[in-house]
């Protein structure tokens, strides 16, 4: 500590800085990368600081310098980059120290939680091997001592059974899991500062919300500063103090949580809220369909009345009034809204891969049944591993089916041949999850969307260019992007293309699997836009897979809710939004962070009474 | 079930046309302003390679060199003297060649123990070699890319299959397989195109490593999304395999080609050292080098210069094959801090209205973060 206040007296004060001496102080910091003979700048004169026991939220889409800037406080990046400034941990300089002195301060003074703990973790290694070691490299400690540490760590990060994680390797443990142990490995050392890159990206909401819940326990207890890289502002909402917004390469607003999400002065910043996905509030009013119910729902009111709880942070009349509200809506929802003929159909479907050399058949469907109707928009949710891609894929004859009957337009798929299943590929489209790699990296883009039609003999020659540009219009691209290759392309510009693909033989089915959840939250919003507008436009039937409920919520008139191969709960929006009955979907809608900090504390308090109430 | 069917079939599109590929026309014009393709990439970064380049040029000086100097296909080339001529012998055979002022002389690379033109005999080896070694790579080539491509894409015992006959030819010695086929081949075919059977029959026993690449790019490449998509769109597996997926894996393959042609000139030279390759009258690089082992001590210049051209060729197509290999990866990028530019400063975020418009039209500012 004494050499804080040495080095802390002749710095400069910082700019905000009435309480104590902040931990972190970065001013002036550029970070540029060297591309081609050139410096192309990722990060532009940025200034900000951290105090103990606070969380700087930088927020940002991809390529806004967020990660760039902050893995240069520690030395992290490529050789063909360059970074100027200044970066004071504790008042020291610490932006070019020698490698020797950095080794030092990384693991101890300044921990890193990576975004996908199964790969910043060794997979040869146990999980208390890792931590053992972090420990000791820092530490003179004895094994067992560094072993008891290790094992009250991984108490601290509230892991179910720390003796068994102790000895478990990475694949052994659930995600959520691993992100523990990962959190765990990075307190070894009691970081001064914490840097979280993403820490939830990776996770399925419910782990999500655990994780969170984990991190803002953690902040009160060890008195750490924190900066949180996120492109979620879900998550910013419920664990931020501060926020940094970071838009190519500068930071374009900075301000508290509350005044930031209550009253953005910057322009990007209030585009950036606006392009969120809230749960519950289909935008410009009334869903996809425009025939069931439509409007916002208040989702934290719905949990409230389906489970019985009252809220601490919310008065009781107006909680009742909120419920009451809630309840009249969905009474005015309406019935179902009357269906055309049916366009998928599944009954008592169980899908299975087939089992390779001594690996056994895995089933991970069954007794799946839904529908879909003419010009209807289905959500499918679940979490990861629930089926809900694998019912996708099978939906386009991409999987076989091993029982039960799905037809597609009238045309069964369960055991067609291969010439049936030609005919049904006319039927059907789908866009992919990955931009990159659902477009051929060699094919120009206009070749991959005149594929189906060319091989349907649709349409040839220039009847064929004719169809490509019409289609490249309907999802406003230029017309000359045609020759373009998939790599010349941004990844919202690259779904457009995936979109024009699956659009091309008109397809009476269109089936979308997580077709966002690659691309920044701006550029989903446009994305879902599109999506919407030619669903209206064309009446395709949809089945729109996703892990993010608020996706879903903006396109879908029919929700469907998956979990472990089995569907537990359908309805129209309104029934699973406003009045949800299984245990499990309650669950999940409490999980989604709501990007507003008030609604937010509100929402945590439900999931935590949910949660006590299942299991008592 | 039986209408089901009948819908089937009326619905099963007819062959698809092979004529009018999509985008063909006016492609040309306008990539001109959508900025640069996959090739154009590529060759950008090979001709950023210096000794890639350099190497390139030697080896077409060599082969340029090789042919004028000899001539081929029956037409004669400017040196005056051809492989398998007996002169007199002048000054025991010691090369003529002079570098300071530059001469060539009567033999520029000496001559051997009968009076023949060392440097007829070396151009033709050359020619010879080369063409042996580019015969086997070819075919070697073709046949490791379709069983790699058949066993990646199909799996199943198709794999299984083809992966176990990869199995048995690499436990075999190849030197010995190859002198036995390359034996019996040039057994029966007349003695003027006996090296190229040679070449054909190597190249039946060297395509096990590309075999092995190629299924792995096929087995990561199967699983893309495109792949997927592609089937949606009803394509057939050769189409997938050939329109899809090779153009995909090319890269590799064009490495491990070029690669695997260097070992195969120094394969020939092994045959053809231990007697089982060329045979004279015809020469080879190898062949001249054990005619003339024994000569070593007293007329080295017999041994040095067909070394000489056996080294300068491998090496020449070694690094030839480790540029495209550089140029096909992307991820290898050379950059030099100190001779690096400053980019103009992209304006300040101030201003500019809406993120997604703004950023999803940009272009190519990638996810790169």
């Amino acid at each position: 500590m004494s050499e804080l206040f040495d080095d802390a007296g002749p710095a400069a004060p910082p700019l905000a800085g009435t309480g104590p001496a902040p931990v972190l102080e970065v001013r002036g910091l550029c970070v540029d990368f060297g591309v081609d003979k050139e410096w192309v700048p990722a990060a532009i004169d940025l200034d900000y600081e951290v105090n103990a026991g606070e969380v700087l939220a930088i927020v940002g889409e991809s390529g806004s310098g967020k990660s760039a800037s902050s893995m240069a406080l520690l030395g992290l990046l490529p050789s063909n980059s360059r970074v100027r400034g200044s970066v004071k941990l504790n008042g020291r300089e610490i932006l070019h120290l020698s490698p020797a002195k950095l080794r030092q301060l990384r693991g101890n003074d300044v921990a890193v939680i990576f975004q996908e703990p199964m790969t910043a973790m060794n997979p040869v290694y146990t999980i208390g091997f890792q931590i053992v070691e972090t420990i000791r490299l820092h530490r003179a400690v004895s094994p067992g001592a560094a072993r008891d540490h290790a094992l009250r760590l991984l108490e601290l990060v509230e892991m179910p059974d720390p003796e068994k994680a102790f000895r478990s390797y990475p694949h052994q443990l659930s995600g959520g899991q691993r992100q523990r142990a990962m959190i765990a490995q990075s307190l070894s050392c009691d970081p001064k500062l914490l840097i979280a890159d993403e820490p939830t990206t990776a996770l399925d909401v419910t782990v999500q919300a655990e994780i969170l819940d984990l991190m803002r326990n953690l902040r009160t207890k060890l008195d750490s500063a924190i900066v949180l890289i996120t492109h979620d502002m879900g998550v910013v909402a419920d664990l931020a103090d501060r926020i940094a917004v970071m838009r190519r390469g500068r930071i374009v607003e900075n301000g508290t949580s509350l005044q930031i999400f209550n009253n953005p002065q910057h322009e990007y910043t209030r585009a950036l809220l606006a392009a969120v996905p809230h749960l519950g509030t289909a935008k410009d009013g009334g869903s996809v369909g425009g025939g069931a119910g439509g409007g916002e729902v208040d989702i934290n009111a719905a949990l409230a009345a389906a489970t019985g709880a009252s809220l601490e942070a919310v008065d009781g009349a107006e909680l009742l009034r909120r419920e009451q509200e809630n309840a009249e809506a969905l009474a005015h929802a309406g019935p179902d809204r009357p269906a055309g003929a049916p366009v998928l159909e599944l009954s008592g479907v169980a899908i299975e891969y087939p089992k390779q050399g001594r690996v056994p058949a895995f089933r991970a469907v069954e007794g799946a049944s839904l529908a879909i109707h003419e010009g209807q928009v289905l959500g499918l949710v679940g979490e990861s591993g629930s089926g809900k891609t694998t019912i996708g894929r099978a939906a386009v004859g991409l999987l076989p089916v091993a029982e039960g009957s799905l037809k597609v337009a009238g045309l069964e798929i369960a055991g067609a041949k291969r010439r049936q299943l030609q005919a049904l590929r006319r039927q059907v489209g789908m866009v992919f999850q990955d931009p990159s790699s659902s477009l051929n990296p060699r094919l120009p883009i206009g070749e991959s969307i005149g594929e189906p039609m060319y091989l349907a003999g649709m349409a040839k020659g220039a009847a064929l260019q004719q169809r490509i540009e019409t289609l490249l219009d309907q999802v406003e691209l230029p017309r000359s992007y045609r020759n373009r290759y998939p790599h010349e392309l941004s990844g919202g510009q690259k779904q457009r293309v995936g979109i024009a693909r699956a659009l091309s033989l008109r397809p009476k089915l269109m089936v979308a699997d997580e077709p966002t959840s690659a691309l920044d939250v701006s550029v989903q919003a446009t994305v879902l836009q599109l999506f919407r507008n030619l669903q209206q436009e064309l009446g395709f039937a949809c089945l729109f897979v996703t892990h993010d409920l608020a996706v879903i919520d903006v396109l879908a008139d029919h929700i469907c809710v998956m979990r472990r191969g089995r569907i537990v709960e359908q309805g129209t929006r309104d029934q699973i939004l406003r009045n949800p009955q299984e245990p499990y979907t309650r669950r999940l809608l409490a999980a989604v962070p709501l990007p507003d900090p008030e609604k937010q504390r509100e929402r945590r308090e439900l999931r935590s009474q949910l949660l006590a109430a299942e299991s008592s | 079930m039986t209408t089901t069917t009948k819908t089937v079939k009326a619905l099963k599109p007819g062959k698809a046309p092979k004529v009018s590929r999509p985008g063909k026309a006016g492609r040309a014009a306008a990539r001109r302003q959508a900025g640069l393709s996959q090739g154009q990439l590529v060759r950008r970064r090979f001709l950023g390679n210096t000794a890639a380049v350099a190497s390139l040029v030697l080896f077409v000086l060599i082969l340029v060199l090789a042919y004028s100097a000899g001539g081929f296909l029956g037409l004669p080339g400017w040196w005056k003297y051809t492989h398998n001529e007996v002169t007199d012998v002048l000054n025991g055979g010691v090369p003529t060649l002079q570098l300071l002022p530059f001469s060539l002389g009567e033999h520029p690379f000496g001559q051997d123990r009968l009076g023949r033109d060392t440097f007829a005999q070396t151009m033709r080896g050359v020619q010879i070699s080369v063409a042996v070694m580019a015969i086997i790579g070819l075919v070697g080539g073709f046949i490791g890319v379709v069983i790699g491509a058949a066993a990646g894409y199909f799996r199943g015992w198709v794999e299984t299959l083809l992966m176990r006959l990869t199995d048995i030819v690499i436990i075999i010695p190849l030197i010995i397989l190859a002198a036995v086929l390359g034996q019996v081949a040039s057994r029966s075919v007349p003695a003027g195109v006996q090296p190229y059977f040679l070449g054909l029959f190597v190249g039946t026993v060297v395509w096990t490593g590309l075999a092995r690449l190629v299924r792995a790019e096929f087995l990561s490449l199967r699983e893309r999304e495109f792949v997927d998509a592609a089937r949606i769109a009803g394509a057939s597996s050769a189409r997938i395999i050939f329109k899809h997926i090779l153009p995909n894996a090319v890269g590799v393959i064009i490495v491990s080609v070029t690669l695997s042609m260097s070992a195969a000139i120094l394969l020939e030279t092994s045959l053809s050292y231990i007697g089982m390759g060329v045979k004279a009258p015809d020469v080879s690089l190898g062949l001249l080098i054990s005619q003339n082992q024994e000569a070593f001590s007293t007329r080295p210049w017999l041994f040095w210069w067909p070394g000489l051209f056996i080294v300068a060729i491998c090496l020449c197509v070694n690094f030839i094959g480790d540029g495209l290999r550089d140029a096909f990866d992307p991820r290898q990028k050379k950059f030099n801090a100190r001779r690096a530019k400053e980019a103009p400063v992209p304006p300040a975020a101030v201003g500019s209205g809406h993120p997604g418009s703004g950023r999803d039209l940009a272009g190519t500012d990638g996810s790169d973060d």
